[in-house]
């Protein structure tokens, strides 16, 4: 009984942390599925519809919770198209690697304007967040906690939101035709830009989702505080397979589950070294399957 | 056949041309450092940073494989060679806990550099190995992986690194002249590796992979001769700005780090050794001259902000660099200016 009370317990952990880097995985995969694009600057959109939501909260304007998260999506998003417009657009076309730097600079742009103007001293999220959140259901011998049910509820919403999207709306199959192939969709008449610009307020939207939760979850915000679960986005993306929906969330699911299981087996002196050993998880997965569980195998073209 | 000789020849008076302006220019900062203190540091930046970045190039700008985990490298180095390099006193008390034969043990500055380089080599070649079979994305994603698995052993690993608390206590060996020595070697042997036949089949390999594998060369070996040199090349220059800073933390070489050396690579121009040593001249001199302006008015954050606009700015115009794969041809330069047309007879023939 206790075993399984154990397991049941350690299995409910894993999928609520799986739920967190769902979250923020889903959103990456967003637009690297249109661009081919790894988007550094993913986990600043989630620091700054962090910072908007506290910056409201500060002015004491008394918002209402509801319109405060609206906003701070808002802006998330609004961030992401400008980001696009001004830093992607001019180097669409240019190799993954140029790209990919692009988003780097664009990433420690945002972040040090957040340093110079809101300090670098994290901040207590604790006044944002609503107090239902941080009750603790004990649920016979099971402990969870409303956040991690809610953080749970909104990845699997989004997710099916999302796969609705893409399979059965108009732009959602001219997203797709985009990802397959940028040239052929433009000479069948998609408005590439379009496309693009979806993609990216989409991705940056669930990005400010994902970026409030997280701080909910962990009670404070900083201006670099979207590096980590940017990193550890990727290592979901990769296992999954970059460029599938599905794929990004069963990877986001399978470190979940590979971080408790490290956590529970781990010697104690080595538990420290847990995020070494997810990194080392991600080289193992490139070198055995480079295109992830789900992802297609990429042909080049001569 | 004179052909071929006049080729060889001209490669290199080419390299003559690297390591001259190379000598000048630290030639120029050292008379000036002489005066002032200040300066003389930031020579010694200014040179250590030239040694950094054309080993970043080896690997990032002539094989085409993008590392984003050199620093990682540079932390080996700085880890390792100052562990060495400690006094005996020194380590009985900040790293009391060290085993017994490294804490009797005081090594030389260039024993402990070359260990520190040869560890980088061993590790990158066992990292290489699976690594540089993958392409664009990919490698850069696992190697800001490597980066991160550095980053959480040094923090850690406190017997050896004191952990996240800042290792201090290193003797201050790095002058201008190890700096300098080191940068002859380091341009010398990256372009050695460029000019031979594995420099070919890594430019190859880096402009069109299928094709160059048609022609049956082979990506796995050149790549990772590129990858370890680069990376003993690295750490050697880690170890020299720990031999410079004389205190150090995990934070100093870690992604701050990688994104300014990356600036420099990229703005100095991928494949280009001049590039590199001018690209590392320019942006170390204004990183310092942003710093002061930023302390001065106390907005911290600015002197990045500004780089990493520079940075967009030039991907987005000069795709290629200031100087894009091409060298500097200073002879060349000099003689335009002078006697432009005859130059043009000549080469018209």
């Amino acid at each position: 009984m206790g075993a399984l009370n154990y397991i049941v317990q350690q299995t409910m952990n894993a999928l609520s942390l799986g739920s967190t880097y769902a979250l923020v995985a889903i959103g990456l995969v967003m637009v690297f599925g249109v661009l081919r694009l790894v988007n550094f600057a993913h986990g600043d959109l989630m620091m700054v519809a962090c910072y908007t939501a506290f910056f409201l909260v500060a002015t004491g304007l008394h918002l209402g919770l509801f319109s405060i998260l609206i906003i701070a999506i808002l802006v998330a998003t609004l961030v992401g198209i400008l980001m696009e417009r001004v830093a992607y657009r001019p180097v669409r076309g240019a190799s993954n690697i140029i790209t990919l730097l692009t988003s780097l600079a664009v990433s420690i742009f945002i972040e040090n304007i957040f340093v110079m103007f809101a300090s670098p001293v994290p901040r207590s999220f604790r006044s944002i967040t609503p107090l239902f959140l941080n009750i603790v259901n004990h649920w016979g011998t099971l402990v969870v906690s409303n956040i991690n049910l809610v953080i749970f509820g909104v990845a699997i919403l989004l997710l099916i939101f999302l796969l609705l999207f893409v399979t059965r709306t108009k732009l959602g199959i001219s997203m797709r035709a985009t990802s397959e192939d940028l040239m052929a969709a433009q000479l069948a008449g998609i408005n590439i830009d379009r496309v693009i610009v979806t993609a990216f307020a989409i991705g940056s939207a669930i990005a400010g989702v994902a970026g409030i939760l997280w701080a909910a979850r962990i009670g404070r915000i900083d201006p670099l505080m979207g590096f980590t679960p940017l990193l550890k986005a990727f290592v979901a993306a990769v296992i999954g397979g970059f460029g599938s929906l599905a794929g990004a969330v069963l990877g986001a699911y399978l470190l979940g589950f590979a971080e408790i299981f490290l956590i529970g087996f781990l010697p104690p002196s080595l538990s420290s070294y847990r995020d070494a050993f997810v990194f080392l998880l991600l080289i193992i997965v490139l070198l055995v399957r480079p295109n992830g569980i789900l992802g297609s195998i990429e042909r080049e073209k001569v | 056949m004179s052909n071929i000789n006049q080729k060889s020849l001209k490669n290199f008076i080419s390299l003559l041309e690297l390591l001259g302006i190379s000598s000048i220019l630290m030639l120029a900062l050292a008379v000036l450092g002489l005066k002032n203190p200040y300066l003389m540091r930031v020579a010694i930046l200014v040179g250590i940073n030239i040694i950094l970045v054309v080993a970043l190039n080896l690997s990032n700008g002539f094989t085409g494989i993008f590392s984003l985990g050199h620093v990682g490298f540079m932390a080996i180095g700085a880890y390792t060679s100052s562990i060495l390099t400690l006094t005996v006193a020194t380590k009985s008390t900040n790293l009391p806990s060290l085993p017994i034969w490294l804490a009797h043990t005081q090594f030389g500055f260039l024993p402990a550099l070359l260990i520190a380089g040869s560890l980088a080599a061993l590790i990158a070649l066992l990292i290489g190995f699976p690594l540089m079979r993958l392409s664009g994305n990919y490698v850069a994603v696992a190697t800001l992986g490597f980066l991160v698995i550095i980053h959480i052993v040094l923090i850690n690993w406190e017997q050896f690194t004191r952990g996240a608390r800042t290792f201090s206590g290193v003797i201050q060996y790095t002058t201008l002249w190890w700096v300098y020595i080191w940068i002859l070697i380091t341009i010398y042997v990256v372009w050695r590796i460029v000019h031979s036949h594995y420099g070919r089949a890594l430019l190859a390999v880096r402009d069109d992979p299928i094709a160059a594998q048609t022609m049956g060369v082979s990506i796995l070996r050149s790549r990772l001769l590129a990858f370890v040199v680069s990376a003993f090349l690295s750490a050697v220059g880690g170890g020299l700005m720990a031999h410079f800073l004389t205190s150090f933390s995990p934070a100093t070489f870690y992604f701050t780090a990688t994104f300014n050396y990356i600036i420099i690579l990229i703005i100095g121009g991928l494949g280009s050794i001049s590039g590199s040593v001018l690209g590392a001249t320019l942006v170390t001199l204004l990183t310092e001259l942003l710093r002061n302006f930023e302390q001065s008015i106390r907005l911290y954050g600015l002197s990045q902000i500004i780089l990493a606009a520079a940075l967009v700015l030039i991907i987005i115009f000069y795709p290629k660099g200031l100087i894009g794969y091409r060298e500097i041809n200073w002879l060349q330069l000099l003689k335009l200016g002078s006697t432009k047309g005859t130059n043009n007879n000549s080469e018209r023939r």
